[in-house]
């Protein structure tokens, strides 16, 4: 076995990123790599399609029911999914009340002190919250963790802005420890030149876009069957694409520190693709009121 | 007459901050003064109540401290909930001495340590069922308190917990005030913030509770504010008011009821000891009931009948003549006192660093028995403090804000006081530098201070501190033989 990588996923709210990691867990698996799965995220939907399950029981929950975390087994958080694939959930509360980026820092250093990550393991794959929130949701990219970090992205202006603003988190701890920017992944969502934009998003970042991966409507079939698309239908086309994107990461040495963007550069990129349209400095601020006066003016 | 001369002393505190990196020495040189009796403002003089500075050892307390330690805490049949991890409540119980009368655990509860004791799981999903819970449990196993409040230690603001929401449900639900007070540590920048935050949670949660009720009014009630009744300071006071003629309808908050609180607004005169701690609340009642409010200092026999005269001036003749009445049976007794230690404190110096009040308020004691405050300063005061503060001390004398440990141990070193008061942290540093100290905080373990019979065992207890013969035994043996040649002849 080789050394272990540990990977985490970032990327905005709702881009596909438990989607994008299950599936490519999946064909990880299918290749022969042992992974464990880390979800980061209070909802607990990180492990649901390796696992069959609604939502698994989490680090916190039943860290919670039994008093503190020290009473917790290691055998206790784990679940094993499709194809070995070991599953752990951190879990928090829900929304509006308490702490969940402590709950993250909790569940990680449980991990570790019960010897989670052992030498059998090819990868770890952390599956974050959305954004970068506070110090809780950036844990899995401090010193001796993550040492990768793969950013889902589309061709959606909030996805690329999300996108850089993880690329400034990670350039934060990159000076501190080793973590790096990977790559992105494309999930498309069939915006316009969607490819070459995050390919050059990626240039202007330092990094690649490491895959792009089509939309195609299996992946939601999987997905109400709570499972991936490499299990549910091997042969079909997107599964391909999830095992292009697992050797592409198996291979992968292109690891940098990112530069991001400013603002001014992204808001350039954007318009040179036409996500965004030139600002017009003259109606800034300017009510409705103001505008037809100032029309009937002119 | 200082210890120093104006340029001495000028010397003094550039000399001790010629240590401080640049940008700290400019920092602390705003903190430090040289009295100057003549001024009004001490605005432009002395800065007070900022930041402390990473990397000096400050005293202070933090806003916790002040809302449940010392305005809350004391009010003996409410039951004050450290809100958070287990180690603030636990480490502030009974500490500061407010001795009170009742039974504790049963009627009274300021001796004991109530606590969510939060554990990680109250972090991550908050601790609001669970202080819900709690509050429930105190209601079942000690129903003679008469209210409850959380105090918020530091996690509670970090997780955003509803407290407000929980105490208004809980309130609703045992017929009780729970008042939510938001006293996390990490706001301000010393616990004078936590007393501003629970005075105003008295002002929005307790104060009117009993507006247009029934009240047997009497045209000399008064109130004691700001008074925690440390070794039975209250007490001591109270006795004097009463025998003047006044009616003490509340004491804030040492041996305190929430009652008292409660029937507060219906006094003719609020009498506030503490400023620091307690003048928000003074103000809010003259505000809103049209109370007046005024200072008194109950430390010396000099100031009190300042005081007791300045009391009665608000009142009628039969008050004034009962101020004169308790001043002249006093003054033999008080004679009698300053007649036994002033010959043995005479002409000592002393230097003071405290909290929001005594630095200037005990100056009028010592000076009683003939002693001299050659330095004084606060850690949580602000500059209205220092206003009057200016008034009290001689002129050149030393002044310091935030006093860092570095600058109290160099300006002991230069200025040689015969005494130190000061609190616990300071305590041991002086004695083994062999210099005579005394807890201003706590009154070493002793007291009454207050009043007339607080007095005489201040006196005593300087006397005691001073006096004690082990301060000629510093020195070993081996060492009193200096001359390198009798050591010679030794060996």
């Amino acid at each position: 076995m080789g050394k272990l990588r540990q990977c985490a996923i970032y990327g905005k709210g709702g881009i596909g990123k438990s989607t994008t990691t299950q599936n490519l867990v999946s064909a990880l698996a299918e290749a022969g790599k042992k992974v464990m799965i880390v979800g980061c995220d209070p909802k607990a939907d990180s492990t649901r399609l390796i696992l069959h399950s609604k939502a698994q029981a989490t680090v916190m929950h039943l860290a919670a029911e039994a008093g503190s975390v020290e009473d917790l087994e290691l055998e206790d958080v784990m679940a094993i999914g499709y194809g070995g694939v070991k599953c752990v959930e951190s879990g928090g509360p829900e929304p509006g009340v308490g702490c969940a980026g402590r709950g993250v820092i909790t569940a990680i250093n449980f991990l570790e002190e019960e010897g989670a990550y052992d030498d059998d393991l090819d990868f770890v794959f952390y599956d974050v919250l959305g954004d970068v929130v506070c110090g809780g949701f950036a844990m899995p990219i401090r010193e001796n963790k993550a040492q990768e970090i793969y950013i889902v992205v589309s061709g959606e202006m909030m996805a690329m802005y999300a996108a850089n603003n993880i690329a400034k988190g990670i350039v934060k701890y990159a000076n501190s420890g080793g973590v790096r920017l990977a790559g992105l992944i494309c999930n498309s969502r069939k915006v316009d030149r969607e490819q070459e934009l995050i390919a050059a998003l990626a240039e202007r970042l330092g990094t690649q876009m490491i895959h792009f991966v089509p939309r195609d409507n299996v992946v939601q079939h999987a997905e109400i069957r709570r499972m991936t698309v490499i299990e549910y239908d091997p042969t079909c086309k997107q599964a391909d694409e999830y095992r292009e994107l697992a050797r592409k990461i198996i291979e992968n040495k292109k690891l940098v520190i990112p530069k991001p963007l400013e603002m001014d550069e992204l808001e350039e990129l954007l318009m040179e693709y036409g996500v965004i349209e030139q600002e017009d400095e003259s109606i800034i601020g300017k009510s409705k009121a103001q505008e037809a006066a100032l029309a009937a003016v002119a | 007459m200082a210890a120093l001369t104006r340029e001495e002393t000028q010397a003094l505190i550039q000399e001790v901050l010629e240590v401080y990196p640049e940008k700290a020495r400019k920092d602390r040189a705003k903190h430090i003064m040289i009295n100057d009796k003549t001024l009004e403002s001490s605005k432009k003089c002395i800065t007070s109540n900022r930041k402390s500075l990473p990397g000096v050892m400050t005293m202070r307390g933090c806003a916790y401290a002040g809302s449940k330690g010392v305005v809350w805490g004391p009010i003996k049949d409410v039951i004050s909930i450290s809100h958070g991890p287990i180690g603030c409540g636990q480490y502030s119980r009974a500490g500061r001495r407010n001795y009170y009368v009742g039974t504790t655990g049963v009627d009274t509860f300021s001796e004991m340590n109530f606590t969510s004791d939060f554990q990680e799981k109250d972090i991550v999903f908050g601790g609001d069922k669970k202080l819900a819970k709690l509050i429930e449990e105190i209601e079942m196993l000690f129903p003679l308190n008469k209210g409850i409040t959380v105090q918020s230690e530091c996690p509670i603001g970090l997780i955003g917990d509803d407290i407000e929401a929980v105490a208004k449900k809980m309130s609703a639900q045992i017929g009780k005030p729970v008042v939510p007070v938001r006293c996390e540590g990490f706001r301000g920048v010393s616990q004078s913030l936590g007393h501003h935050i629970a005075n105003d949670s008295i002002r929005d949660w307790i104060i009117s509770n009993r507006d247009g009720q029934a009240f047997e009014k009497t045209p000399y009630d008064v109130a004691i504010l700001g008074d925690y009744n440390i070794g039975g300071d209250a007490w001591a006071s109270r006795i004097l008011l009463e025998e003047m003629g006044l009616r003490v309808v509340a004491q804030w908050s040492g041996d305190g009821t929430l009652a008292e609180l409660e029937n507060t607004p219906n006094v003719k005169l609020n009498l506030l000891h503490c400023y620091r701690s307690m003048n928000y609340i003074a103000r809010h009642m003259e505000e809103k009931y049209g109370i007046p409010w005024i200072e008194y200092n109950f430390f010396g026999p000099t100031k009190i009948a300042e005081s007791l005269r300045k009391i009665a001036s608000f009142f009628d003749d039969r008050i004034k003549e009962g101020a004169e009445r308790v001043i002249e049976k006093y003054t033999p007794v008080m004679n009698a006192v300053i007649a036994k230690y002033k010959p043995r404190l005479q002409g000592k110096k002393v230097m003071l660093y405290v909290g929001g009040l005594r630095p200037r308020h005990v100056v009028g004691a010592y000076e009683d028995l003939g002693m001299e405050v050659i330095g004084t300063g606060y850690e949580f005061a602000h500059n209205d403090d220092y206003d009057r503060t200016i008034k009290e001390m001689g002129d050149a004398t030393l002044i310091y804000d935030d006093a860092t440990g570095y600058e109290l141990e160099e300006f002991v070193k230069a200025l040689k006081p015969d005494l130190i008061g000061s609190g616990i942290k300071e305590k041991y540093v002086f004695h083994k530098m062999g210099v005579p100290f005394r807890q201003m905080h706590s009154w070493d373990y002793s007291g009454p201070y207050h009043g007339y019979d607080g007095f005489a065992i201040f006196a005593r207890d300087m006397d005691m501190a001073l006096n004690n013969p082990c301060w000629k035994m510093l020195t070993p043996p081996w060492l009193r033989q200096t001359d390198a040649s009798e050591l010679k002849k030794a060996a």
